[in-house]
């Protein structure tokens, strides 16, 4: 392994040791979104409209999935990590930001394959069985979507104290996770509320994986430029904000 | 490299200093925080900044380590700007924050080890384990730590990249017994090595212990400079005589014979009035050795911390004690809230 590698190497691995190693992380994002999927796919809780519940809530989880860890996960944790004055003491060692952000992110792709890897088989168990423009497509949409949400819950991160962040990246992820398309067909929230869930950064990633690994159909056009759009203005906003103090 | 410098070592370029600061000032919106200070630590020195809460000690020492842009004047360590010049200097410098600072997550020997791959030739993690005394405790997640664990493992994180000047926040604060033993064994250490530590504390004790060089602040402004002997003698602690010996002596009848004013300073602490004259000293042993009394120690001048409170007390018209006490401890109660 060369120099410039090793602490970056060695940050993932620390990143990805604390994220796996944290409870409260691996139920938000592994435990809660493969109960909802058994759940909602085997009851008829929420009427999705279609024959089979499990092509509906297989990609829709998957997007809560994406949503909780690199939202509510990174954000919750850079709170903390600032909180504790993590990183400010990083501030003075020769890690630098970019390799910490870099671990980051990498940190969240490496979760959201263990969250794949979780979800499909138990989705595949539930009788799905995906006909949609396939993973390429979904596989950009995760990422433009990872982008965003990740920004947004560094955003937060950066603007908040770590107490207020916690209460406030939760309550983003409740209120996302209704207006998301998720678990509620947008087809089902009154039209006002269904207009302006469809700007939101959820509701994109959900319909694109809806397309992408569901009934069917190319990802639709407003799905990619509403994610695009966010994954652009909340770096910016996330990088213009953030403090390491 | 020596210790002692050649030609005019007081100059901020020459090479034996290791850090300077140049009529540094720093303004947090209206209010100044550090107005004008000038000071100056050498390799193989250890430069204690005192103060009472609020004198500017630890914006003049963020300065140095790259977190805050001076208003005005300058810092420089190992001759860089430590904010324009913060990727070379890092991994030359080591810092021990006065709170946390480290994952809540990580054991000693998970932190050292993800510390020390940050560096081009890091010290041993195992190594430094043994060195702090945390090797029973080397996979207890910090926030399990005990406060003098924790101080511990923050000054072994500061050494891991093998500094060639090390920034100690309030190293002692809240620590226990065998974490002061560690961080007086480890600074004195390096110092042998000559390494530049630059520590700030309110302890005076242990800065009396550790420093080769004591600079105090108060209201942002440097009002004494000096080796903690020279610093006692400037603030006139060479005439009198401190000494120990069994409570509650009949100070007056003492008085008399010495022909100077005795006061008992705390129970079996007195304080003479006087100059340590060789007369003085043997009347004392002889009132004493009359009694069958044993003098348990003899000192002249004044402890730092006396020398302390009379240069900050007379700046403060009194009370520098008062807003010292209440440093690091109380605040971290405060930490483990949260998750």
């Amino acid at each position: 392994m060369t120099r410039a590698w090793r602490p970056l190497v060695a940050q993932i691995g620390a990143e990805t040791y604390m994220t796996l190693r944290r409870g409260e992380t691996l139920l938000l994002t592994v435990g809660i979104p493969v109960a909802f999927l058994v759940f909602f796919s085997t009851s008829h809780v929420v009427s999705t409209g279609r024959e089979s519940s499990v092509a509906f809530f297989t990609p829709g989880i998957l997007s809560l999935a994406v949503m909780s860890t690199a939202m509510v996960s990174l954000g919750i944790a850079t709170g903390f990590e600032r909180g504790y004055g993590v990183l400010k003491r990083l501030g003075t060692t020769p890690l630098g930001r970019s390799r910490l952000l870099a671990a980051k992110v990498a940190t969240i792709f490496l979760v959201e394959v263990v969250q794949v890897a979780v979800l499909v088989p138990v989705g595949y168990g539930l009788g799905w069985s995906p006909a949609g423009s396939g993973a390429g497509e979904a596989l950009a949409a995760a990422v433009l979507a990872t982008v965003a949400f990740g920004s947004l819950g560094l955003l937060m991160a950066g603007l908040l104290r770590a107490e207020l962040n916690l209460a406030a990246a939760n309550g983003l992820y409740l209120v996302l996770l209704l207006l998301g398309g998720m678990i509620v067909p947008l087809a089902k929230l009154p039209g006002s509320l269904a207009a302006l869930a469809r700007a939101l950064p959820a509701a994109a990633l959900s319909d694109a994986f809806h397309a992408a690994l569901g009934t069917g159909g190319a990802v639709p056009v407003e799905a990619w430029a509403v994610l695009g759009a966010w994954a652009l203005g909340a770096a910016v906003a996330a990088s213009l904000t953030f403090r390491w103090e | 490299m020596p210790a002692e410098g050649s030609a005019n070592p007081a100059s901020p370029d020459h090479q034996d200093v290791a850090v300077a600061c140049t009529d540094l000032v720093v303004r947090y919106g209206a209010r100044t925080a550090v107005d004008g200070v000038t000071l100056i630590a050498r390799r193989g020195e250890i430069l204690c900044v005192l103060g009472p809460n609020g004198a500017g000690k630890t914006s003049t020492v963020e300065c140095l380590e790259g977190y805050r842009r001076p208003s005005g004047g300058t810092a420089r360590v190992l001759g860089l700007d430590p904010v324009t010049d913060h990727r070379a200097l890092v991994p030359r410098i080591g810092v021990m924050l006065q709170r946390g600072g480290i994952y809540p997550m990580l054991g000693p020997r998970r932190a050292l080890q993800l510390f020390a791959a940050y560096y081009e030739l890091p010290e041993d993690p195992e190594a430094l384990l043994d060195l702090v005394r945390l090797g029973d405790v080397a996979s207890t997640p910090w926030r399990h730590l005990s406060g003098g664990e924790q101080a511990r493992l923050s000054l072994a994180l500061a050494l891991v990249g093998r500094p060639e000047v090390l920034f100690l926040d309030e190293p002692t604060a809240g620590v226990d017994p065998e974490g002061r033993l560690a961080v007086r064994d480890v600074v004195a250490a390096l110092r042998q090595r000559g390494r530049c530590v630059v520590l700030t504390t309110h302890e005076l004790a242990e800065a009396e212990r550790l420093a080769d060089r004591v600079v105090i602040l108060h209201h942002g402004t440097v009002v004494a400079e000096g080796t903690p002997r020279s610093l006692a003698a400037d603030a006139g602690g060479s005439a009198t005589v401190a000494f120990g010996a069994p409570p509650g002596l009949d100070v007056a009848a003492l008085g008399d014979e010495l022909g100077a004013p005795v006061a008992e300073e705390s129970a079996g602490r007195y304080r003479i009035a006087a100059a340590a004259t060789p007369a003085l000293t043997a009347t004392l042993t002889a009132w004493l050795a009359r009694r069958d009394l044993t003098l348990s120690d003899l000192r002249t001048g004044r402890t730092l911390e006396e020398t302390y409170l009379a240069i900050v007390g007379a700046e403060e018209g009194g009370d520098a004690v008062g807003h010292d006490g209440s440093g690091g401890r109380g605040r971290r109660a405060g930490r483990g809230a949260g998750r």
